[in-house]
């Protein structure tokens, strides 16, 4: 039987660890509440620019002049690029064992095609360079702040290498926050750009040729698309710590209950122990 | 016509700056600064360094904008902007002192010059100079 003091230590540990945990999560729910707001704040340019685009490519469709664009050529999909956001951290729960195992499904399913990563979060890198992927690009430390000069950087490398047709797809794989509580994996297609349908065309003066106005916005469009797969990434990954930390904590408020229990158990039984010592040898005293 | 007003939005990639009903728009376009009022043919452009002047309720508001795209409805004037400040924001003498910089790089150029980028530097910082100095007035 253990000794008192041996549980008391065990109590004290787990108290700390729970002070720990408790501590995270507060700052989670706060890193939450601000990268929730984040998200919100950027999704009024993506619909403003989703809608010019929706017009723009009406009226590059209806001209004669139409150069296809190159970020738009679907073909057949021999070499994808896979855009994998994780976390830089653990302690998050399933957040980034999920997302990398979706992106080992991922590749499962395109057995025929030849795959390479983009890796955003040091999770995800660290799990693909002990596997000798095919990695292009590795990014750590981006996630931690979100910019959005990060994801245009990507966005352009990415665009530049299926303009030269050295990538024939780009995916990306993120979580996507959906709320405090729950996490959607999430794989969208963003290259060739799929163009939004177009309303009714509205007949437009051009300062720019309709086909170059267009060929500025499709890698802007690409851009805010992997910027807001960061974002929501960022967001989802604070929520899933923020649920996994309330776990802990509330994991070692039951372990704490449990061991007190014993100790009052073990005290009591070495104090009944003693008091029949002591009756024991009085009545062999008389 | 004066009292007619149309809804002018103004965003970047981060955040939704404005969206506000206004009564005249002036905007730098690629070739040039077009005005808006109210009942503009539909119109779309990219957009160059510059400074954006929007008049609401009788006074004129400016901002330092760089490149992006704009959209002009008869109702509605959309700007996509890559980044966008408000006129009473601007650090003058950090614009001054960038524009120094640059033009500096641009008269005395060293080997490996990057010049677009000192360009768009140069152009960056005017165009936040000349929105403050709009603006002050």
């Amino acid at each position: 039987m253990p000794s008192l003091i041996d549980i008391r230590r065990r109590i004290r540990s787990v108290k700390n660890t729970q002070q720990i945990t408790k501590a995270m999560k507060m700052v989670s729910a706060a890193k939450l509440r601000r990268a929730q707001e984040r998200v919100i704040a950027a999704r009024p340019y993506a619909g403003l620019l989703r809608k010019m685009l929706a017009n723009v490519a009406g009226a590059v469709v209806s001209s004669e002049s139409a150069g296809v664009n190159p970020l738009l050529s679907a073909r057949e999909e021999r070499r994808i690029q896979l855009i994998l956001i994780t976390g830089e951290k653990g302690l998050a729960g399933a957040f980034n064992s999920n997302a990398i195992k979706a992106s080992l499904r991922f590749a499962e399913e395109r057995a025929g095609a030849s795959l390479e990563f983009v890796l955003l979060g040091r999770k995800g890198r660290d799990f693909y360079r002990k596997r000798n992927a095919a990695i292009r690009g590795e990014h750590t430390g981006i996630m931690n702040k979100v910019l959005y000069a990060d994801a245009a950087g990507i966005a352009r490398e990415a665009a530049e290498r299926f303009a030269q047709e050295e990538i024939d797809a780009v995916y990306v794989l993120y979580n996507e926050f959906r709320s405090a509580a729950s996490q959607k994996l999430t794989v969208s297609r963003v290259l060739p750009v799929e163009l939004p349908a177009g309303q009714s065309p509205t007949e437009y003066i051009f300062e720019q040729a309709p086909d170059q106005i267009l060929g500025r916005l499709l890698p802007r469009y690409l851009e805010v698309e992997i910027y807001r797969a960061m974002l929501e990434s960022a967001a989802a990954e604070h929520a899933a710590r923020m649920t996994a930390m309330d776990a802990a904590t509330s994991n070692a408020a039951e372990m704490i209950d449990n061991l007190t229990l014993y100790m009052n158990r073990v005290r009591q039984a070495s104090i009944t122990k003693e008091i029949i010592e002591v009756v024991s040898g009085a009545a062999a005293a008389e | 016509m004066a009292d007619e007003l149309f809804e002018f939005e103004l965003a970047t990639p981060e955040r939704l700056v404005l969206r506000e009903k206004v009564s005249e728009v002036q905007l730098p376009a690629r070739d040039g600064y077009i005005g808006v009022l109210p009942g503009h043919a539909p119109l779309l452009s990219e957009m160059a360094s510059g400074y954006v002047c929007y008049t609401s309720a009788g006074r004129r508001y400016y901002m330092a904008v760089n490149g992006g795209f704009i959209e002009v409805l008869p109702d509605h004037v959309r700007v996509l902007a890559d980044t966008a400040e408000k006129a009473e924001e601007i650090d003058v003498q950090r614009a001054e002192a960038s524009l120094k910089r640059a033009q500096e790089r641009l008269t005395n150029p060293n080997i490996g010059l990057d010049v677009a980028r000192a360009l768009s530097a140069l152009h960056r910082a005017q165009a936040r100079l000349d929105a403050a100095k709009a603006g002050a007035h």
